[in-house]
């Protein structure tokens, strides 16, 4: 039988090198500054169907990219083939497409003294190589364990298995040269239970971490998604009305996603956030306190410098409902007058943008049951679709599914409604946090209630 | 350079005898279809705010995916290393799946064909200009949006375009190749007054060459919808809560039979039967006023292609007619597991992706009713002319989207402009509830995006006015 490991390749010396020869060449063809982001990975992954192997994925990718500068003209690109001769080309095509766009002040590398010196092992790589067989298994075991929780569970949607690991170098003209390595295993399902009408009803579960001894196990994702897809048989609609909505975990982390590009720079200085001119406002209730921490160990999000290399840190972003700080790369920093908080997120061929380390909401005293024992009519939301939010106004309507709670209980299940508020709002109207954080993503909350929202329905 | 108007193996820098040598490596035994797809993309980008363009990308990705199937089984691989070596070692990984000894079926002498399309002939569809022209369309559009009203106190935009070189080598010995380009034109402007604050968005493309956004200033009209937009919304009321009538305006609209329909009717979840269209094959599912088709062979769209990326020639696919469900969409997995017809809908986004069922240009046929009639016909309820994005449960049928301008009407009369608003209905039956059709049907502007599986690929949507009797709208009025 063939071998398909998913060893890491070590090309720590090659990338570096690379990185280095194209900073060099950059310079000689006149660039006043510019810096470099080279990364390989390799993935295997496994989906399985009805215990059967669907689709077995095996990858390797590298790729790097330069953003050169000429004064305060800039201009990005990336390719993946390394050969000399198209390394070379990239170099002098985004010379030329830099000295084709318009001047821009603001623009430029983050000073000397910002960028990182040390590199602390922030726990987010895991050598461990998983033979394919066993990948299979685990993604078998897990929808096992799905299929098998109860009868009503007639299909799938397959689950799946993924191990991926990678590396990143960046290095600048400012003699800045690093480099992290990372891993990720996770696991997921999406089981299908079907009621005695034949309506059918999905939902999923999954699993993932920086490193492979501590995924949970396949059966307690696969439990848990049968448990999430069997409480939603025999959905109905409810009536149009204004009610308590308690936020489960995973959607109070999409409310702070929502937050988080709310407080991003790119969006504070072009006015496409409804948090514009708020910095050191009230801007939610005493209960939001809201921390982005890029050190935090084996997270998700973490990493030891930024997209371009400044060190990343923990960011008090609200406090007890006080913006305290936005979230900035060097450049939206400079444009709003502020020093960049470590923030800048990369993709390897593009100009860096501003993205969240690890950013959750801390936890709050009350226990999810005691949140939903003090709802007497409201909904307990579990599922949310579409993209109806206005960043700009913080308008917010989006398709719902969930439990109904009626005194203070988890009744029927219900789909086919919408939630409707501002977000301005929203945030200011969190009247109870749950103790339950649990990262579980680069994104974490506990389960919160908002004290009052519109549900359309029937 | 990917400049060649003609896909060639040689582009790739691979012979004939380095594919057969791959090909032979996945003729195992239970092994039932292998292909490679090659890509070479050069995607190019600029954007423009606070009226400096100031961002420019570009970015080249040449790479091979390698496809086994097995059955229900697919061993994929890719690598962004195109030699032999490389093709051996993803084909390795690719028939893994059929862990099977090696076969005997020989493999079939390669065939070069050409598309028999020309869908986007090179000559109006290259998008190859300086950067420099590119910079100055931005910055005239600039101008021109805030030259509208001074309320308007940003504009950016972003000019992208796209230019992929494909070449799909089959086990069934066919070698067919594509050049596929894709433009895009998009402008948001963000209109305050009195501290309030709005944005408005329009944009175009498609398989077309720079010259489309220049022609009749078509760049132009996109910055005055984009400022009409932001400044409607300056004066925009609360929307309402709960179920009543929808008048939908033609064009990007049809996005509701994008998320409603279309993926439901995608054959991977049919043949796993977790779609809620599932068991509705020659049932009613819409009025008979519908008929809806998936047609990828409209020139110069941006859902449009020669051949899907497994090779197969698009074509115009009925889904529904006249209320009927007909048929679903297909790649060659699924057609043939199900054994129904190939409709040339296996898309992939990338070499990196393996290719799924995905919709291409899906719209209704126009119907015989004036678009003022179906407008009259409403007491109270809502015309929505705009929306973002749509999302939907295959599995439960409820889908989404959200409207980013729209009206109440009142007797019979459009009045106010109302705030953004998400709209839930349920796929098998929300067709069922169109009374009225109009004549006017038209196709979007060429913006969309489809996304499944984590792919992203162009799509197209059209739609005449119609009225739908009763949707739920996600407002904040009750």
């Amino acid at each position: 039988m063939t071998s398909m490991s998913t060893d890491v390749t070590t090309n720590r010396h090659t990338l570096t090198a690379l990185a280095g020869e194209l900073l060099e060449r950059a310079t000689r063809q006149g660039a006043s500054a510019a810096d470099v982001v080279a990364a390989e990975g390799d993935n295997f992954s496994v989906q399985v169907r009805l215990t059967a192997v669907d689709r077995l994925t095996r990858a390797r990718e590298k790729r790097a990219g330069i953003r050169i500068f000429f004064g305060h003209r800039s201009a990005s690109a990336s390719t993946s083939d390394f050969s000399r001769e198209s390394l070379h080309r990239l170099v002098d095509d985004t010379c030329a497409l830099a000295k084709a766009v318009v001047e821009d002040p603001m623009s430029g590398l983050p000073e000397r003294s910002q960028l990182a010196t040390t590199f602390p092992d922030l726990d987010t790589y895991d050598a461990t190589s998983l033979a394919p067989d066993l990948q299979i298994e685990l993604a078998r075991r897990t929808e096992r364990a799905a299929l098998g929780l109860d009868t009503r569970i007639t299909n799938s949607e397959g689950a799946d298995f993924n191990s991926s690991a990678g590396r990143i170098v960046l290095g600048n003209t400012h003699g800045f040269m690093g480099e992290y390595r990372s891993s990720s295993f996770s696991t997921s399902v999406s089981p299908i239970a079907t009621d005695v009408n034949g309506g059918m009803q999905r939902d999923s579960w999954y699993a993932v971490k920086r490193k492979f001894a501590r995924l949970e196990s396949p059966e307690s994702v696969g439990h848990e998604a049968a448990r999430r897809t069997l409480r939603r048989l025999g959905a109905k609609k409810v009536s149009t009305c204004r009610v308590p909505i308690v936020f489960d975990p995973d959607m109070a982390a999409g409310l702070m996603s929502n937050l988080s590009s709310a407080v991003s720079g790119y969006a504070l200085y072009k006015g496409t956030s409804f948090l514009v001119g708020q910095l050191g406002q009230k801007i939610g209730s005493d209960l939001l306190t809201v921390y982005d921490d890029g050190l935090l160990q084996g997270g998700l999000g973490s990493r030891p410098f930024d997209g371009e290399g400044v060190p990343t840190r923990k960011t008090v972003v609200v406090e007890r409902g006080l913006l305290k700080s936005y979230l900035l790369d060097s450049y939206s920093g400079r444009k709003l007058g502020l020093a960049s908080t470590g923030n800048a997120s990369r993709s390897v061929g593009d100009s860096p943008s501003v993205g969240t380390t690890n950013l959750y909401l801390t936890p709050g005293s009350w226990t999810p049951d005691a949140i939903i024992k003090s709802v007497k009519r409201g909904l307990y939301v579990t599922e949310l679709i579409g993209f109806g939010i206005n960043m700009v106004t913080g308008d917010y309507s989006r398709g719902a599914a969930g439990l109904w709670i009626e005194n203070g209980e988890l009744t029927y299940p219900v789909e086919e409604i919408t939630i409707a508020g501002n977000l301005k709002e929203m945030l200011k109207n969190i009247d109870m946090v749950g103790d339950d954080l649990v990262f579980r993503g680069r994104i974490a909350s506990p389960t919160l209630r908002i004290a009052e929202m519109m549900i359309a329905g029937s | 350079m990917t400049t060649e108007s003609h896909a060639e193996l040689s582009h790739f820098g691979v012979t004939e005898g380095d594919i057969t040598h791959a090909l032979r490596k996945v003729n195992v035994r239970d092994v039932d279809y292998a292909d490679l797809y090659f890509e070479s993309c050069r995607n190019e980008s600029v954007s423009m705010e606070e009226g400096l363009v100031k961002r420019a990308v570009k970015s080249i990705s040449q790479g091979v995916g390698v496809r086994a199937t097995a059955g229900e089984k697919t061993g994929f691989a890719y690598s962004d290393d195109i030699t032999r070596r490389d093709l051996e070692l993803a084909a390795d990984a690719a028939r893994y799946i059929a862990e099977s000894p090696q076969g005997n079926r020989p493999v079939p002498a390669a065939r070069r064909s050409v598309p028999k399309r020309d869908l986007y002939p090179m000559d109006r569809a290259r998008a190859d200009v300086a950067t420099a022209e590119r910079v100055d369309l931005l910055s005239r559009l600039d101008e021109e949006a805030r030259r509208i009203d001074p309320r308007i106190k940003n504009v950016m935009a972003s000019f992208n375009t796209e230019f992929k070189v494909v070449v799909v080598v089959t086990s069934e010995g066919q070698i067919v190749g594509d050049v596929q380009p894709l433009a895009r034109l998009q402008v948001t402007c963000i209109a305050e007054e009195n501290g309030n604050r709005q944005i408005g968005s329009f944009g175009g493309g498609g398989r077309i060459g720079f010259a489309y956004f220049t022609e009749s200033d078509r760049f132009l009209h996109y910055a005055k919808e984009a400022a009409r937009q932001a400044l409607l919304n300056l004066r925009a009321v609360e929307a309402p809560a709960g179920v009543m009538p929808v008048v939908l305006d033609g064009g990007w609209p049809g996005i509701l039979l994008h998320e409603a329909i279309g993926h439901g009717l995608e054959a991977d979840f049919n043949r796993r039967k977790t779609s809620a269209f599932s068991s509705l094959l020659n049932q009613r599912v819409a009025s008979e006023l519908c008929t809806i088709v998936d047609d990828g062979t409209i020139p110069l769209r941006r859902g449009s292609l020669n051949m899907d990326d497994e090779g197969t020639p698009t074509s115009r696919t009925v889904l529904i007619e006249k209320g009927i469900l007909r048929g679903y969409i297909t790649d060659k997995l699924n057609a043939r597991l199900m054994g129904i017809p190939l409709t040339g809908n296996g898309r992939r986004e990338d070499f990196q992706s393996v290719p799924l069922p995905r919709m291409t240009n899906t719209f209704m046929l126009a119907g015989e009713s004036d678009p003022q009639d179906i407008i009259k016909s409403v007491k109270r309820g809502l015309y929505a002319v705009s929306f973002g994005g749509g999302q939907v449960d295959i599995t439960n049928g409820k889908f989404v989207f959200s409207a980013s301008e729209a009206y109440l009407i009142e007797d019979g009369q459009v009045t106010k402009p109302v705030k953004g608003a998400t709209l839930i209905g349920n796929g098998p039956d929300i067709l069922t509830k169109v009374s009225m059709v109009g004549h006017d049907l038209t196709l979007d502007e060429g913006i969309g995006t489809c996304g499944k599986d984590g792919q992203s690929v162009p799509v197209g949507v059209g739609l005449p006015t119609i009225r739908i009797d009763e949707i739920t709208v996600g407002g904040t009025q009750g």
